[in-house]
Formats: structure tokens, C-alpha cells, sequence
């Protein structure tokens, strides 16, 4: 019973740092473009940014546990089979892009509006306004960012356990829920609580020790 | 040379539209020192951002030298704004970077050689009175030495116009004084042209040698700064020397 908890744990941990991994991928590039195709943004493209706000908008609004059964099909093709971490994985990194995506956006619509017309006046083109203005000015809140996806994650992929998709969510379903040992149930939640927790206080630790705004 | 050639800007609400710069015209030479002083709503910030290249005209352009900046596009426009060094009024510094790094951005942005951009830096450094202070982050400095940074950084790039938007509003007397101080020292040093826009009398007493009255959106004096104070034409330029002399 021990060695399955540690297996979970492990699953639980490899399935939530690569959907993060991906996610942060894909949604830190849609979320750049989302600020800077804005209509007073710094590349403005307001078609671009309407489509894509609206395609961020319609995956958010599925919910999570239909959305890993739709995915299904392709997340076949893509690994293979539709259950297991892996399956877990594609699902929770189609979730998360658009989350992500709008914390990336939310993020750096914190950076000083002076600051980019500045950077214009100064002569810099849109990339050099991302790379060197953007995403160093918000680089604390995009440490926390990664902390909070994580923390969604944890809670999603214990929700894809529902379809067998490994790690500890999968562990309370089928012996906590099926099997009736409440104590496996209970053991799941712990090491969950205690993940969530040092996730959280890591990431702020890192973010508050990068962030020059502390003198 | 700088020619403001019947520049008019407005916008437009949905029932109203507001002229912003009504028709003005003004040429400033190299190595001029100048002061355009207006009230609330004259147009000032509306001039600085067309001069900016942020905005253009609805009418009339800017020349520099014979180059019409509103005819500039792409690679043309985005060397000629590294040309213009602006100074804020809310500083508007890399909150994440420190003075060094801050002063060498616009040089990064040109992708200047590391050996070449550290002395320019520190040269800037010293130019400014901040030596001992190149690894301090923003939040370190007081309000005068932030502005000392976006001055720095103004001059990087060795620009033949300095643009200063209210350098001084939300300085104290004391530091304001410094800061007006370094202006100077900076125009007697490096002869760029300098062109402080605000609503303080006593900045263009201190400092400029030529001012300019804005007025609803027109320039409505233009001459030294003691003929015009001396003996003032226009209505607006008595009730601000009036506002100025009853508050001494
Ligand atoms: N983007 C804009 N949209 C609509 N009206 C504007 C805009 N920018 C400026 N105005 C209007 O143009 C007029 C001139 O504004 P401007 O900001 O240039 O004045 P200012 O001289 O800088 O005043 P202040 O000393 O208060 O900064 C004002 O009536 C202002 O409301
Ligand atoms: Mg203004």
C-alpha cells in the first residue's frame, strides 16, 4: 500500500510538471499575443485577438471532466491510448493553455503603460517590447503564475483519475471509492494538501527573492 | 533644426470635437534651450506626443532638419525615434532592472558592443551624479535620482533633441532645483537642444532661454524668456506671471 501511495505521488508529480511545462508553452506565446494584438496594444491585429480571445474562451467554458472524455479520440492519436499518465497529460495541457493564457495576459497587463510608451519612443520594435520590457517587468508574477497552475493541476489530474488516468486521483477512486478504505482516501487528500502547500510556498519564495521591487 | 510647420490636432467624442493643437508653428534651433509653459488642457502633452513620433498630426508635420518625421515609416521610423531622447514626469524605469541596466537599454536596443555600452554607461553615470549607484534597483532611489536615471538613459543613444514632459512635477523645490541644475550643466556641456514642456513659471525662469506660451491650443507667445516676462503680450502670459508673483 506504501509503495502505491509513493508510485501516486511520483505520478501525481510527473503528470503535474509536464502538463505545466506544456501549458506554460503554449500559453505564454497566445497570452503575449493577446496583450500585444489588443487595439491600443503595441502590434495591434484586433481580428487575431478576437479570434483567439474567442477560442480561449471556449475551451475555458467546457468543463474539465467533459473536456477530457471530448479529447479522448485525440489524445489516442497522440500517445496512443486514452487512459494512463500520459492520456492524463494531453488532456490537462489542452485544459491549461487557456488558463494560462489569461494569467500571461492578466500579468502583463500589470506592467507600467508609461513605461511601454516609453520603450516606443525609445525606438524599440514590439519583440524587443516583449523581450526586454514585458516579460523581464513581470517576472515575478509569472513565477506565481506557475505556482497557481500547478496547484489547478493538482486538483484536475486528480480529477482525471475519474477515467483512470494514474497518479493519486486515480488511487482515491479506485480503493478509496470502490474498494471502501477510507484510510487510502484520506492518505490521498494529505499528500495533496501537502503538495499544494509546498508548491505554494516554493514558488513564493522564488518570486519574492526575484522580485527587485523588494528593497 | 526642429520645424513645427501648422500642426492641428483634435479629438473627436461623440458629439464634441476638441482641438488639442490648433495650427502652430514654431522652429527650434540646435543647441536651443526652450520652455513651453501652459494651464491645464493647453495642448502641452498633445505637442510633446506628436513631437514623439507616439501620434500624428491631423494636419501640418514636424521637420528635422529636411526630413519630414510623419513621412518616416518602419526601419526609417524606428532610427529616428533612438534619434529623440524624452524625459517623464513619472520616470517610467525597468522597476526590475538596475541604474546600470536601465541607462543601457536604449544601447541594447541598437545592440551595442558590451565594452563600448559599459564606458557610454558609466560616462552617463557620472553626467548625472550617480556614481556608487550603478547595481541599485529602482525602488532604492528617491524621486531626483530616478529622474537622474531617466535623464541618463534620455542621453544615451547621444540624441540631438532632449524631450522632458514635466521633468520636475513631482519633485520638492529642493530637488527640483538639482535636477534643473543638471539640465543646464548638460546643455553647457553637450550643447543638445533641450525642450522642457510645464506648468511652472519658475522652471523657465531658472532655466530656458526662449519660452513659449500655449494657450487652448495655440502658441500664443514666442521670444526669450526676458522679453517675454518682461513685458508680456498675450492675456494668458500676464494672469501666469500674476499666479506666479502672488503666490512668491
Ligand atoms: N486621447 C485624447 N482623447 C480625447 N481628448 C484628449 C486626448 N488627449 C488630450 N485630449 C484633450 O486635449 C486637450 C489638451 O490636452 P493635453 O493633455 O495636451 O493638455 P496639457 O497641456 O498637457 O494639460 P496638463 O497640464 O493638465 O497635462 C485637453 O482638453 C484634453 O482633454
Ligand atoms: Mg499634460
Amino acid at each position: 500500500m506504501t509503495n502505491l501511495l509513493i508510485k501516486g505521488t511520483f505520478d501525481t508529480l510527473y503528470i503535474v510538471s509536464m502538463s505545466t511545462l506544456f501549458a506554460l508553452m503554449g500559453g505564454l506565446p497566445i497570452g503575449v499575443l493577446l496583450t500585444v494584438w489588443k487595439k491600443d496594444g503595441i502590434a495591434p491585429f484586433v481580428y487575431g485577438e478576437k479570434l483567439l480571445s474567442g477560442i480561449v474562451n471556449t475551451v475555458r467554458s467546457i468543463p474539465f471532466i467533459i473536456l477530457i472524455i471530448a479529447l479522448f479520440p485525440f489524445t489516442r492519436l497522440i500517445v496512443g491510448r486514452s487512459y494512463g499518465v500520459e492520456a492524463s497529460i494531453v488532456a490537462l495541457v489542452v485544459g491549461a493553455i487557456p488558463f494560462v493564457a489569461r494569467l500571461v495576459e492578466s500579468a502583463l497587463a500589470e506592467v507600467d503603460e508609461g513605461l511601454i510608451k516609453a520603450a516606443i519612443t525609445m525606438g524599440a520594435t514590439p519583440w524587443q517590447i516583449v523581450a526586454k520590457v514585458y516579460l523581464v517587468e513581470s517576472v515575478p508574477a509569472l513565477i506565481r503564475l506557475v505556482s497557481l497552475t500547478m496547484i489547478t493541476l493538482v486538483g484536475y489530474a486528480a480529477m482525471a483519475g475519474v477515467v483512470g488516468g494514474g497518479g493519486l486521483g486515480d488511487i482515491a477512486i479506485r480503493y478509496g471509492l470502490h474498494r471502501y478504505q477510507t484510510d487510502v482516501m484520506l492518505l490521498t487528500i494529505v499528500i495533496m494538501v501537502i503538495m499544494v502547500q509546498l508548491i505554494q510556498s516554493g514558488f513564493n519564495f522564488i518570486a519574492n527573492r526575484l522580485d527587485r521591487r523588494r528593497a | 533644426m526642429i520645424t513645427i510647420e501648422n500642426v492641428t490636432k483634435s479629438f473627436r467624442n461623440e458629439n464634441s470635437r476638441l482641438v488639442a493643437l490648433n495650427d502652430v508653428s514654431a522652429t527650434i534651433n540646435n543647441g536651443d534651450f526652450l520652455g513651453i509653459i501652459g494651464s491645464s488642457g493647453a495642448g502641452k502633452s498633445t505637442l510633446i506626443r506628436q513631437l514623439s513620433l507616439i501620434e500624428r498630426p491631423d494636419k501640418g508635420t514636424i521637420w528635422l532638419d529636411d526630413v519630414d518625421l510623419f513621412k518616416l515609416k518602419g526601419r526609417d521610423l524606428l532610427r529616428m525615434r533612438r534619434q529623440l531622447g524624452i524625459v517623464f514626469q513619472g520616470y517610467h524605469l525597468l522597476e526590475q532592472k538596475n541604474v546600470f541596466e536601465n541607462i543601457a537599454f536604449p544601447l541594447q536596443l541598437v545592440n551595442m558592443d558590451k565594452t563600448a555600452m559599459r564606458s557610454r554607461v558609466e560616462e552617463l553615470i557620472s553626467l548625472v551624479g550617480l556614481n556608487g549607484k550603478a547595481q541599485a534597483y529602482p525602488v532604492q532611489l528617491s524621486g531626483g535620482q530616478k529622474q537622474r536615471v531617466a535623464i541618463a538613459r534620455a542621453l544615451a543613444s547621444s540624441p540631438s533633441l532632449l524631450l522632458c514632459d514635466e521633468p520636475t512635477s513631482a519633485l520638492d523645490v529642493i530637488t527640483t532645483k538639482s535636477i534643473l541644475d543638471l539640465l543646464v550643466e548638460i546643455h553647457r556641456k553637450t550643447n543638445v537642444t533641450i525642450v522642457i514642456i510645464t506648468h511652472e513659471l519658475s522652471v523657465v525662469k531658472a532655466v530656458c532661454k526662449r519660452v513659449i506660451v500655449m494657450n487652448e491650443g495655440s502658441f500664443v507667445e514666442d521670444g526669450s524668456v526676458r522679453e517675454v516676462f518682461a513685458s508680456p503680450k498675450h492675456d494668458m502670459t500676464k494672469l501666469l506671471l500674476s499666479y506666479q508673483e502672488g503666490l512668491l
